[in-house]
């Protein structure tokens, strides 16, 4: 133990900072942007300084715990783990990124760099809550300036681009209500740890079964559809593309760098916990659907003729990974070897959902360059030979490309060779399927090298001005995160190990 | 302490009325003293009363060869909706300082109807109860009437017909309880323990109900509803989704569950499913839930959009009611509480800082006039207020129906389903109605300056941001510290539920 | 039966013929020259003079009443109890309509005028306290031929004309039908005793056998229906209340109506109070509240039934304001003939049938006269006229919302009490489906009401004058309508007041 978990509240610190940062922001007018970034930068810091105070042993520290209304059985309860604590850093590592990516001449600054801390408030709130009401709030927080992000800032079709992201993930909350509305009912708590533990030896479902009927299967359903669209898997992904490409590009880097991640996050936190034994069998439409999610997300990739909706589709294939790896290790475990086999999976998840938030994040960013130096374009076709004016930028571009693609060295790699590692003993059809989709990101990514970076100079891009260097500075760091995972995974799978260890000891298929 | 909300507001609109003619700022300032004080006492009550059950504030006898008391008395159920009436005076009195047209018989009609208001809540007898709930009805229909906009002299007949018609069905079922009962008494205390026939209290518990439940805009009978509350000038309908409908959810609780508890019991027999009254009105009020939304998704009048979820949202606390068990209950009266601040706070925005400057309410035409970027203020106050009304957690409205649904769940869990589904109806007129009203997708170019083509929407005005500053910080209070209310509201339903009655 | 126990129980009625006479005498006598105003102010005040000394005279008429036959048990005219009650609220009411007169300028004849008036009110104060058929029918004769002449005192209106025509035929032909039922009693039991009667009807067994009782009773109803314009007796109401002068149609919507009801509450009271004579009361256990037994209670609750309906409905659709009234009043008779139609022998229901018409007398009153202050400043009775009157005049205005609101039954107002109190008397003597549902009935249907006061209310509050002249009222006329509205205010708030004062007698 050390001293932050007996007193500080400094996950309450933590969420509250970028509100405060928030507030200041809406009326600072043009040093909005100033604002937001020294609370990002003090957020960040805080985060790291959680990251590096965590329990050993993989336990949740740092708990905060009050009671709030107790007829509902909520509380005011915080706490994180080494999952946690590394989507803590993920969001402030992405907000940070997002905040910098955002031009400087921006109308309105005041109410977009409001929006983007409000939303990483949510993001923090969201990854730090152990109680549902609490979460829950949060989940839907970050909702709220994520629709009027894209609402108010967004391309052409930003109306139905913004609505149809938030029906789409409304309605899924409202699925996850309902699901631990009936939870709650059975069990008056909605405590996850203490649900988890209700779970974990079977008596979450004897009780929903004798409250309520066999319907626990529903239950998990309703719940795994919540995640499911955030994250999200085939078929709840149409709001995406659209989403993502309507949206500013530093508002898709928070979408899909930190956003996503808490539907993985949810999936992790709350639906295996206390479904997993639903989900174990449902297990194979499940992977499935992830499978699917993989290969289409890919193909669809590689139909697109946006930049945006490539990597938009890409993002969904790379979250798919992260779905097969959960899905697969939904599975009683018997021998030790399968034991190993969930175990990596899962720190494959965990570090997939930090490397795809920084690729995905960096590669937004790239197109909001792009998209800034020409004018608006982005279209695949619109451009080539950009190493030739731009060499820096292609190279930066470039190295974010190989890490999405998965190139060994870099951070996409691991996550994505763990997951497979994991998986492959433990649902290897589906593995081998997914295999596929590996391929194809890797001939969509090298497309886009092509098209982009190589051939004949397009007319319109013969001026394209290169990285300055302000531009360079701040991309510098990003870079080298992804070198720095890429070469040490260990860094972050040393921290996310025991919590990975301890959480696969109390899940009960 | 609370009894003086009513002498308050009474003697407030009698001096209004008195007041010299032309001087509309001394009237506007009087009223909002008069509130302001009401308001006081409830807050004052409400605190006194922590930890309380049920006190007498005052016992004369009025009719003493009828059994009839002046009696007023208060537990928790009455202090928390007190203190929403007290609430949604001072804001409706913010939301009205534009008036200018006859001011000062605007307040009186105003006072007088939120002192009728305030004597339903802290009645203690049934016939007292009864007067204050009629005196409320000739006021509404004057405001409506006079100070009102579209089609306002039809909206404020079918209100005041469609009130008067529920209260002769309540009055009906009065006469008929206290003639059955013979024990010359009209207290409500009394009258539950008099040990009503069971076949009489299966007959008169529908129609009295149903007399209280016109007002609370129960489907089918909500029609009066969203007609009412677009003709009313917006004090108007503040009030009377804020807190009007409240008289009729609170005659249910109070007159309808509290003195034929029998009832609801089952009758023996069912017809698709339904063998009670308890399943009949929770169908129509789950049908109110979905239908309300439904309809709301569909309007092209602003305030429409409104009224409707009004009635969706009173659906939640029929429901809430007859769920039967504690938790549903209390959902129903603090949806009671949540729905008149936030349902007060939508209808101040469209009614006062919308329709007031921009005269209209159609979604055509505010669209292009990109109210977001002209008037951020009562964008943003729309968009909190909207979150508050889709029951979005952190806002009281989440609380309340949480409650509702998980008491329906118990009760009967399709109930649950059907309103969740109201719900994500609710969520999408709710977002519907904020984009097509403030965030329109046409968006003025630059060289096309927005201010060109269009008057002057004027500033907002610092009783605006009072008022919405008010109705949105209490239902952030409550939603993120429900306990203050709840801590009130639990023993007043235990105790309701618990002895049969009272 | 002696000439001093005759001339103390008649009294109040002497006193009013005599100041009748006194009027005349004064007015052509003593002020014969002077101008209108000055000649009605001074008729009005001798009148009003009069009805005061008669409600004084009233507690010197003692306690036993009129009595004749052999052993002088046979009641001619009863004293004090409800009957009391129903005088004095006779007279005031007669004062207050004389009161209105101030500024009227219908008639030239101000002596005449009132003389009538207080004729009609002696005939008045006759049926209230009348026991027997022969008495009623003249004390009703008397009461009604007063009326006929007030109907068609605005000698220059054809229209005035017209109602009084046609009231006096249908009150002729009434009369007539009455007569005839009288009759036919009086050949079955041999008396003309009320009480008497319906004793030997009893004990003859006749209450419910012979058809020629039926025809009777029905012969009689028809004749009290016209009287208290119950449907489907009541077309003479809308004309003579459209036709008469507004004072004399007050005088008939009040004055004539609280009469009419104190008869029907003689006639109810004596007929239950037969079967509660000792001895009969086992027997007629069932019957206590029959009355005349056979159609005596099916005529009433259809009269009642058909009143209510068919006044609220056909008040909706009515533009002149007085028709409204006409039809609303219909409506009232409807309610409280459910009142007489289930009738108790303890004071329960006389007192709530007493307490509803001295109310609404009190509050007609007062919107006739805020109808005669209209129409004098607009020449109209139509509810247009009525537009903008919160603005000409938000003192008369605010009387008429206090009145029409009364009469719709909100409270806290007198009316609401009234209904509350009557509705409350009917379920508490008779138990059963068909009282319940005729109160269900009258409540909904006074829910209806509210929609045709609303109609002249939103005109008076809501909608926009078409002429801004202020209306000027007659300072007299303004403190009589602003006490007769604080009165329903007043006693709508201490309702207990005038129940006090009802049941004290």
């Amino acid at each position: 133990m050390n001293e932050l978990t007996t007193g500080f509240p400094i996950l309450t610190l933590l969420t509250v900072l970028p509100l405060v940062g928030a507030a200041i922001a809406l009326f600072s007018g043009k040093h909005a942007r100033f604002v937001a970034l020294v609370s990002a930068l003090v957020s960040l810091a805080v985060a790291i300084l959680i990251w590096m105070r965590l329990p050993i042993d993989g336990s949740i520290g740092m708990v905060e715990h009050a009671a709030w209304v107790p007829s509902l059985g909520i509380e005011y309860h915080l706490g994180v783990d080494g999952l946690g604590a590394l989507m803590l850093v993920l969001s402030a590592i992405i907000t940070l990124m997002s905040i910098d990516a955002v031009q400087r001449e921006h109308h309105n600054p005041g109410l977009f760099f409001c929006l983007v801390l409000i939303l990483e408030s949510g993001l923090f709130g969201s990854f730090t809550a152990l109680n549902f009401f609490h979460w829950f709030m949060y989940w839907e927080l970050s909702l709220i300036p994520a629709f009027f992000l894209i609402k108010l800032w967004g391309g052409q079709r930003r109306g139905s681009a913004a609505t149809q992201f938030f029906v789409y993930t409304m309605a899924g909350s409202v699925a996850l209500l309902v699901s631990f509305l009936a939870v709650f009912l059975s069990t008056g708590s909605m405590n996850f740890i203490k649900l988890a533990q209700l779970a974990s030896t079977g008596a979450l479902e004897q009780m929903v079964t004798a409250h309520l009927g066999p319907v626990t299967m529903w239950l998990a359903i309703g719940v795994l559809a919540g995640f499911a669209v955030k994250v999200p898997l085939m078929p709840f992904h149409t709001w995406l593309p659209e989403a993502y490409a309507e949206a500013p590009s530093p508002v898709t880097m928070l979408l899909t760098g930190a956003m996503s991640k808490m539907g993985v996050y949810g999936l992790i936190r709350i639906a295996l916990p206390l479904f997993g034994h639903q989900i174990s069998q449902i297990r194979t439409p499940l992977l499935v659907l992830a499978a699917t999610t993989v290969v289409m997300g890919a193909w669809a990739a590689a139909a697109q003729k946006d930049l945006k909706r490539v990597f938009a589709y890409s993002s969904v294939n790379h979250l798919g990974y992260c779905l097969l790896g959960i899905f697969a290790l939904a599975v009683p475990a018997a021998s030790h070897a399968a034991q190993a086999s969930q175990a990596a999976a899962l720190n494959g998840v965990i570090l997939q959902m930090f490397n795809h938030g920084i690729t995905a994040a960096a590669l937004f960013w790239f197109i909001a360059m792009i998209q800034m130096r020409t004018g608006g374009h982005r279209g695949i076709e619109d451009f080539g030979g950009l190493r030739k004016p731009a060499p820096v930028f292609a190279g930066l571009m470039g190295i974010a490309l190989f890490s999405s693609l998965g190139l060994p060295g870099l951070n996409g790699f691991v996550g994505e060779f763990l997951i497979f590692r994991g998986v492959f003993p433990l649902a290897w059809v589906a593995a081998t399927v997914s295999i596929l989709g590996l391929l194809i990101t890797a001939a969509v990514i090298l497309t886009v090298i092509q098209k982009v970076f190589t051939g004949p100079v397009a007319p319109h891009c013969t001026n394209f001005p290169d990285l300055h260097y302000g531009e360079r500075m701040a991309l510098a760091p990003v870079i080298g995160l992804m070198f720095l995972i890429g070469l040490l995974p260990q860094l972050i799978v040393d921290s996310v190990n025991p919590t990975v260890i301890n959480l696969l000891a109390h899940w009960r298929f | 302490m609370l009894a003086w909300t009513i002498y308050l507001s009474f003697a407030g609109a009698l001096i209004e009325a008195l007041l010299p003619k032309g001087k509309a700022g001394l009237a506007r300032w009087f009223a909002l003293c008069i509130a302001l004080l009401g308001l006081l006492h409830a807050v004052g009550g409400f605190i006194q009363g922590i930890g309380q059950g049920r006190n007498v504030i005052v016992d004369v006898p009025w009719v003493p060869s009828m059994g009839i008391h002046f009696l007023l008395a208060a537990d928790g159920i009455s202090r928390v909706l007190v203190l929403l009436t007290g609430l949604a005076a001072v804001a409706g009195i913010l939301f009205s300082w534009n008036v200018e047209h006859r001011t000062n018989e605007f307040f009186a009609f105003y006072l007088a109807l939120i002192g009728g208001v305030y004597g339903v809540f802290l009645s203690f007898d049934l016939f007292l109860l009864f007067v204050f709930y009629e005196i409320a009805i000739v006021p509404k229909y004057f405001l409506i009437a006079i100070w009102g906009s579209t089609r306002r002299e039809y909206g404020a007949m079918k209100l005041a017909l469609y009130s008067f018609v529920g209260s002769a069905m309540v009055l009906i079922g009065l006469l008929a309880a206290y003639s059955t009962a013979g024990s010359h008494s009209t207290s409500l205390i009394d009258l539950a323990h008099a040990g009503l026939p069971v076949s009489f209290q299966m007959w008169c518990f529908p129609l009295v109900f149903i007399g209280f439940a016109i007002l609370a805009g129960m489907w089918p009978f909500h029609t009066w509803a969203p007609t009412g509350h677009v003709a009313a000038p917006t004090a108007a309908s503040m009030l009377l989704a804020g807190v009007v409908m409240k008289l009729g959810a609170y005659g249910c609780l109070r007159v309808g569950m509290g003195l034929f508890p029998r009832g609801l019991d089952a009758w023996g027999w069912t017809f698709l499913g339904i063998g009670s009254w308890r399943d009949v009105f929770a169908i129509l009020a789950v049908i109110g839930i979905v239908y309300g939304a439904l309809v709301a998704l569909a309007q092209t009048d602003f305030k429409f959009v409104i009224g409707y979820s009004s009635v969706s949202h009173m659906g939640f606390v029929l429901l809430g009611l007859m769920t039967l068990n504690q938790i549903g209950v209390t959902g129903a009266v603090l949806q009671m509480f949540s729905h008149g601040v936030i349902a007060g706070l939508l209808f101040a925005i469209v009614g006062r800082v919308v329709y007031d400057r921009t005269h209209t309410r159609q979604f055509a035409e505010l669209e292009p006039m990109h109210l977001a970027r002209r008037l951020p203020f009562a964008a943003w106050a729309f968009v909190i207020a909207g979150m508050a009304s889709m029951g979005l957690p952190g806002f009281s409205g989440f609380v309340a129906e949480l409650q509702v649904l998980i008491g329906a769940w118990i009760a009967k869990p399709w109930w649950t389903v059907a309103a969740g589904l109201g719900i994500v109806i609710g969520v999408a007129y709710t977002w519907r109605a904020l984009q097509k009203a403030f965030f329109g997708d046409r968006l003025p170019t630059a060289e096309e300056h927005p201010k060109i083509g269009w008057p002057d929407l004027g500033a907002i005005t610092w009783p605006e941001i009072t008022g919405v500053a008010l109705l949105t910080l209490t239902s952030f209070a409550v939603g993120l510290y429900p306990r203050i209310l709840l801590d009130t509201i639990e023993p007043a339903v235990k105790a309701l539920l618990a002895g049969g009655g009272q | 039966m002696n000439y001093v126990d005759l001339f103390r129980v008649t009294l109040p009625e002497t006193v009013l013929e005599i100041a009748a006479l006194l009027v005349l005498v004064v007015d052509l006598g003593v002020v014969r020259k002077a101008a209108l105003q000055m000649r009605l102010a001074v008729a009005a005040i001798v009148g009003i003079a009069g009805c005061g000394v008669a409600i004084w005279s009233l507690s010197m008429q003692g306690s036993t009443g009129l009595t004749y036959g052999a052993g002088n048990d046979l009641i001619l005219l009863g004293v004090g109890g409800y009957i009391a009650a129903a005088q004095v609220g006779i007279l005031v009411l007669t004062a207050l309509t004389l009161l209105l007169l101030t500024g009227s300028v219908f008639t030239r004849n101000a002596g005449e005028y009132v003389a009538i008036v207080l004729m009609a009110a002696a005939g008045g104060l006759l049926i209230a306290a009348a026991q027997d058929l022969l008495v009623i029918f003249i004390g009703l004769e008397l009461l009604s031929l007063g009326l006929y002449v007030l109907t068609a005192f605005a000698k220059a209106s054809a229209k005035s004309a017209e109602a009084a025509m046609k009231y006096y035929l249908f009150g002729g032909m009434s009369a007539a039908f009455l007569l005839f039922g009288f009759s036919y009693l009086y050949g079955l039991t041999g008396s003309t005793n009320l009480h008497q009667i319906l004793l030997q009807l009893h004990n003859g067994d006749l209450y419910q056998a012979t058809p020629l009782l039926n025809v009777s009773v029905v012969l009689i109803v028809t004749g009290l229906g016209f009287k208290v314009a119950a449907v489907p007796f009541h077309l003479w109401a809308p004309d003579t209340y459209e036709g008469a002068p507004a004072p004399a149609a007050a005088f008939i919507a009040s004055v004539s109506k609280v009469a009419s009801f104190a008869l029907l509450i003689g006639i109810a009271t004596a007929a239950v109070h037969v079967f509660d004579v000792p001895g009969n009361a086992a027997a007629s256990g069932q019957q206590l509240h029959l009355g005349f037994g056979g159609p005596w209670m099916v005529l009433l609750v259809t009269l009642s039934t058909a009143s209510m309906v068919l006044g609220n409905l056909a008040a909706l659709v009515q533009v002149s304001v007085r028709r409204l009234l006409a039809y609303s009043a219909i409506a009232h008779a409807g309610y409280i003939l459910t009142a007489v139609a289930f009738f108790s022998y303890s004071p329960l229901s006389t007192n709530a049938i007493l307490y509803y018409i001295l109310t609404y007398g009190l509050t007609i009153i007062g919107a006739f006269g805020v109808i005669s202050v209209v129409e004098r400043a607009t020449g109209s009775d139509r509810v247009d006229a009525f537009l903008g009157l919160q603005k000409r005049n938000p003192l008369l205005a605010a009387v008429l919302l206090v009145l029409f609101l009364s009469l719709a039954g909100i409270p806290p107002l007198v009316g609401f009490w009234a209904k509350f109190n009557l509705f409350a008397a009917v379920l508490s003597v008779s138990a059963g489906v068909v009282p319940f549902t005729l109160v269900a009935l009258a409540v909904a249907m006074s829910a209806v009401s509210l929609y045709y006061y609303l109609q002249v209310l939103k005109r008076a509050y809501v909608m926009p004058a078409v002429d801004d002249t202020p209306i000027k009222a007659h300072p007299v006329t303004l403190i009589v309508l602003v006490a007769i509205a604080a009165a329903v205010v007043l006693m709508g708030c201490f309702p207990t007041v005038l129940q006090n004062w009802i049941a004290g007698f």
